[in-house]
This record gives structure tokens, sequence and C-alpha cells, in this order.
């Protein structure tokens, strides 16, 4: 459950005032699938990093599962970010020359799960997403639609309470495409909740419910 | 995220690329490696130094004839005839010095030594009985001159192993009861020392030893001596019995002015530190050439680290996003740097060892490496990690994990 109330985001460059954010108000109830539309520049790209706890609003607040985000320091931040956002970027940021089975497994280090545990639970969510003959191969042996599998099987390793998909499909040819928005359709019909960010409508279609935002202003809900 | 699995991450990291971590750990190996190697040689050759100095005879004080500075009677080093066998006996007997162990009265001189077939040039030391306690000397067969052989004034020698080699070849070790040739004298031999090796001095193992008066009065024509060594009962009385002996020689050659004195005392002190301030300085001068290598070695980790650190922004971004805190970031670079260091500073360590070990076996010094110098090896070399690798771990935590990810 994402309440989202009043939140304000500014940015000070010298005496310079930008509003990134201008008051922004909305609700995001568990099971939902909800793609955040805009254009480039309409500060969907700061609603996303504050959805995932990687930036604080000016004003307003944010409560993920009752926890007020904006009064959270560092560390707490940083294992919200690992327990209850599963994060999932547009340039898959893999590590590099890591295992696909290694790159699943490294939230599960930084909240101190057993290594069995680890390997087992990544497994599991690799075969989820089709990549069980792949789990040995490193990131630069896989195709993109294959390492952004590896991506999403990474954000489900901690089971957490979003996803949050930033242009999920922004670096991948469109017939792979599909077949991520297929894992994404599957996800939210097991329960989970999904945001996306993304300006491609028809990317956008898959979703249940569709949040148009400009010039830091929910237009449309 | 417990300390084993930070190790192992940080070990696969540096594994990703091994020509670097080669290169940083390369840097650590020559600085650990030279401190140690340099400092256990230093070390090496002032034992060796030491106990060269001390193997010619404990608590030992000299005199020799001659002027000890400006004065009226100017010989040569040693060269002089102003000691005779009376100041031996005068030291010897006196009531009022109470200090000394033994005196030795001798007499040096090179001399051509011929057997039938074979001859040597070698050191005659006219000796009397105390000698081979004061100077050390250790006798492999035979017996070594005693106070008999000096008052009969026999014609006896013994020798040392050079010796023998260089006269009977290198098959005969015990010659006893064979004769020499030494001006014209014929000597018996009746001892061989044993082998004391050193070349420092003088070679100690090219020495022929005879009785005193045989050697002064048979061998050379002369009768003063050519010194007087001295051993004091122990180490604290050495300056004392220097000076008590250099009271009573004045007295017995009837000086009374010390700058006139016509022999000097050298004590083996003098000689010690010198030698072991020498080679104490040059140790001294060695290791800090080494530790520069260590800090440049040390630079080295920081500068790989730190390049590592901006290029791994990304991934420090993202570790940041997936849940790693700032503590663990800086954790993890930190042992980074110090498996860096920890690894050179082993194989360093291994490296210093082995030279050390094949250098002082060329030059037959003892080889000694002392645990100090390793546990200051491995010790520096985690130092070095940590101050070096700080600096970089530091940054890559402050990272802003918006900023990082975007980076290019």
């Amino acid at each position: 459950m994402i309440v989202v109330k009043h939140v304000c985001k500014i940015y000070q460059t010298g005496t310079v005032e930008t509003i990134a954010l201008d008051n922004i108000s909305f609700t995001i109830k568990k099971g939902e699938f909800v793609a955040i539309m805009g254009p480039s520049g309409s500060g969907k790209s700061t609603l996303m990093h504050i959805l995932g706890a990687l930036d604080q609003p000016t004003k307003g607040t944010y409560e993920l599962d009752g926890i007020n985000i904006g009064q959270a320091d560092e560390d707490e931040l940083a294992d919200i970010r690992n327990q209850k956002i599963g994060f999932i970027f547009q340039a898959y940021n893999l590590l590099p020359r890591t295992t696909a089975l290694k790159n699943v497994m490294l939230p599960m280090i930084y909240a101190g799960i057993s290594k069995q545990e680890r390997i087992k639970k990544a497994e599991q969510y690799l075969k989820m997403v089709g990549l069980k003959d792949r789990m040995e191969h490193t990131s630069n042996q896989l195709s993109g639609g294959q390492q952004q599998r590896v991506a999403i099987a990474r954000a489900l390793a901690m089971n957490p309470a979003i996803l949050l998909a930033d242009e999920p499909t922004g670096n991948i040819a469109s017939s792979q495409a599909e077949e991520i928005m297929k894992i994404f359709t599957d996800l939210y019909q097991r329960g989970h909740t999904i945001i996306m960010i993304t300006h491609e409508a028809n990317i956008a279609s898959h979703a249940k419910r569709i949040i148009h935002i400009r010039d830091g202003k929910i237009i449309n809900n | 995220m417990n300390i084993n699995e930070l190790i192992s991450e940080a070990i696969s990291t540096l594994k990703i690329n091994k020509m670097r971590t080669g290169l940083a750990i390369l840097g650590i190996i020559i600085g650990i490696g030279s401190v140690i190697a340099l400092v256990s040689l230093g070390q090496a050759s002032q034992l060796s130094v030491t106990n060269q100095i001390q193997s010619l005879g404990a608590n030992l004080l000299t005199v020799n004839p001659g002027s000890q500075n400006s004065g009226a009677v100017r010989g040569a080093f040693g060269g002089g005839t102003t000691l005779t066998n009376s100041d031996a006996k005068a030291i010897e007997n006196s009531k009022t010095i109470i200090t000394i162990k033994a005196v030795s009265p001798e007499v040096q001189r090179r001399a051509q030594v011929t057997t039938g077939k074979n001859n040597t040039n070698t050191q005659i030391i006219g000796a009397t009985e105390t000698y081979a306690g004061i100077h050390k000397i250790t006798i492999a067969f035979g017996v070594f001159i005693t106070q008999r052989d000096v008052d009969n004034m026999s014609k006896v020698a013994v020798l040392g192993p050079q010796v023998v080699t260089d006269l009977f070849g290198e098959d005969v070790t015990n010659p006893i009861g064979q004769s020499i040739r030494v001006n014209g004298q014929s000597l018996r031999i009746i001892g061989i020392t044993a082998a004391k090796g050193g070349s420092g001095f003088q070679n100690q193992d090219d020495i022929i030893f005879v009785p005193l008066s045989t050697a002064q009065k048979q061998l050379f024509g002369i009768s003063y001596l050519s010194s007087i060594a001295i051993e004091a009962k122990n180490h604290d009385v050495m300056t004392e019995t220097q000076n008590q002996v250099g009271y009573l020689l004045l007295e017995e050659h009837k000086l009374t002015d010390p700058t006139q004195a016509d022999f000097s005392i050298f004590s083996q002190n003098d000689i010690l530190n010198t030698a072991s301030q020498v080679t104490g300085t040059f140790t001294l001068l060695l290791s800090g050439i080494a530790a520069i290598s260590l800090l440049v070695g040390g630079i080295g980790i920081m500068n790989i680290m730190l390049v590592t650190v901006t290029e791994r922004t990304r991934e420090i971004g993202l570790r940041k996003a997936l849940g790693a805190k700032k503590k663990t970031i800086i954790t993890q670079f930190l042992i980074e740097a110090i498996i860096l260091t920890i690894t050179g500073g082993l194989i360093g360590m291994l490296l210093g060892v082995g030279i050390s070990y094949f250098v002082s076996s060329a030059m037959s010094l003892p080889f000694t490496i002392s645990p100090s110098s390793v546990a200051l090896a491995i010790g520096v070399s985690g130092a070095i990690g940590i101050i070096f690798g700080w600096y970089p771990a530091k940054q890559a935590a402050n990272l802003q994990p918006i900023e990082a990810l975007r980076y290019e």
C-alpha cells in the first residue's frame, strides 16, 4: 500500500528553484499494476526515485506499508530499498562479468540471508523468468532481454512490497519487450504490486491503471 | 553481510581485473620484500662483524708499542720495540690491578715456512700458554704450547688448518710429529688448531704458533714484544683495567707525561662499537630506501583503488539501490585494499626471506630473520591497506545512489 500525500520536490540550483514535483497525491493499493506516463522532463523519474526510497520529498509525505519514508535516515532507507522495493532499471544494471545466479543473490547478501537459502531462491526466481539454462552465464553473455529477465529475478529476490520498473523495455528489441511484459502481467496475476514508468503507450497499455503526469503535476489518474 | 562474505566478494571482484590487481600487489611485494631483505642482511652483516671481532677474544685489551699521539718515540704502528717481556710480567704480577684474568705476551712476524717439498709464507706467532684461552683458540689434534715449552725454548709448533693444507696438501689433516723449517730452524708439530674461519682482519687459520721464547731468540733474534693481550675479568671493568694498565706501563717505562707514552692500549669495545655503529648506519640507510619503495607501493594501491571507485560508480550506485549501507560499501572497499596489501605483504615477505637467504649464503653471512621485521612487514602492509584504502572507500560510500546510477 502506497500513500503519497501532497508531495513536492524542489531542486535548488544557486538562487533558481526548479519544481520537479508539484503537490502530488495518489494511493496505490496492494496488487495493483500501475503505469506512470509522461514526456521527458515531466518529473516521472523524480517520482520514481521518491517511490524507490532513493530520494526524499521536500514537502508532503510518502508512506510505504505504513512506514514514513520522508522521516527515515540513510541506513533505514537502505533497509527499505532492500526489503520493500524491487528495482528494475532501463539499463538492467547487472554486475559485469558476474553470473546470473550471483546477480540475483546480491540483494539477499545485503539482507544477511544464508548462502544455501540464497542459491535456492535465486534458482527459483531465475526459473520463473525462464532462465533455467542460463544461471551460470555472466551478464555479458546474455542478450538484452535475458539481462532484463535476470534483473526482474533480482527484483523479486527479496519478495518486496512493490516492484518498481523504470522504462523496463527501453533498451530491448520489441520482440523481447513483449516477453518482458508477459512476465509483468504474470507477476501481476500472482498478486505482485507493480509500478512501471514508461513513455510508450503500447507498453503502458498492459497496466490496469495509468497515471499521467506533466510538469510535475498529475493530469490524469 | 558478514566478514567472510565481504572477503569472498572482494576476492571475486579483484579476480575480475587480474592484471591491475597483480600490478597493485607488485608494488607492495617489492616494498615489503626489500624492507625484509635489507633489514635482515643488515642485521646479518652486523652479527657477522660482531662475531668476528669477538672470536678474537672476549673483554680484550691490546697493548701495542709506539706512541699514542705525538711524542718522542714515534715508530710505525706495531713496529716499535718498546714493549718487553718484563712489561708483560709487571702487568701479570701487579698487586694493584685485580681486574685482569689473563695476560698474553705475543710476537708476530711473517716468515717463510718449508717442509720437504712445499713452502708457504705465513704469520708466525710467538705465544705462551695463556694465548689459547684469551684468543679462544681450540685444539683439533695434539696440544697447544705449554709453559714448559716456553721455559725450555722448545722447538715445537702448533699449526692452523690452512697452513696444514698449504704445506701437506688437502688429504693430510693431522701431521703431528712431522717437522717444518722456519728461518733455518726445524720445529716439530705438536698440535693443530680447529678451523675458525673468517677473513675479516686476518685469517685465523693461516697461522703458526711457536713458544714465545723460541720465536724471540731462535727464529727472529729479538727481545721485544709485538703486543700484549689482556683479558679483563668482565665487560664492566674494561675501561678501569685499560687505565690501570696504562699507568703501570708509564711507571715501568719511567714516563711521567701520559702524552709521551711509547705504547697504546686498544679496547675491543672501541672496535666493536665502531663496527656495529657503521653497520647499523648502513642498515638504517638501506631500510630507509626500502621504506620509500613501500610508501610508493602504498600510493600505487590508493591510485588503483581511486580508479576502481570511479570505474565502478554505477556498480556502487546499484549496490546502494539494492540495500547496501554506507558502512557495507566502506568495508567492501577497505577489505579489497587490505587483501591487496596483505597478499603483497605475504609474497613480499617470502621474497625478502628468500633473497636474504640466498645472499647471505652466497656471502657466507649468518642467515637471520628477526620475527620483529616479519611482524612489522605484515603490520605495515595491513596498515597501508587501511590508510591508503580509506580515502577511496569513503569516496565510494559517499556516492549518492541516484547520481551513481546515472553515471556514464
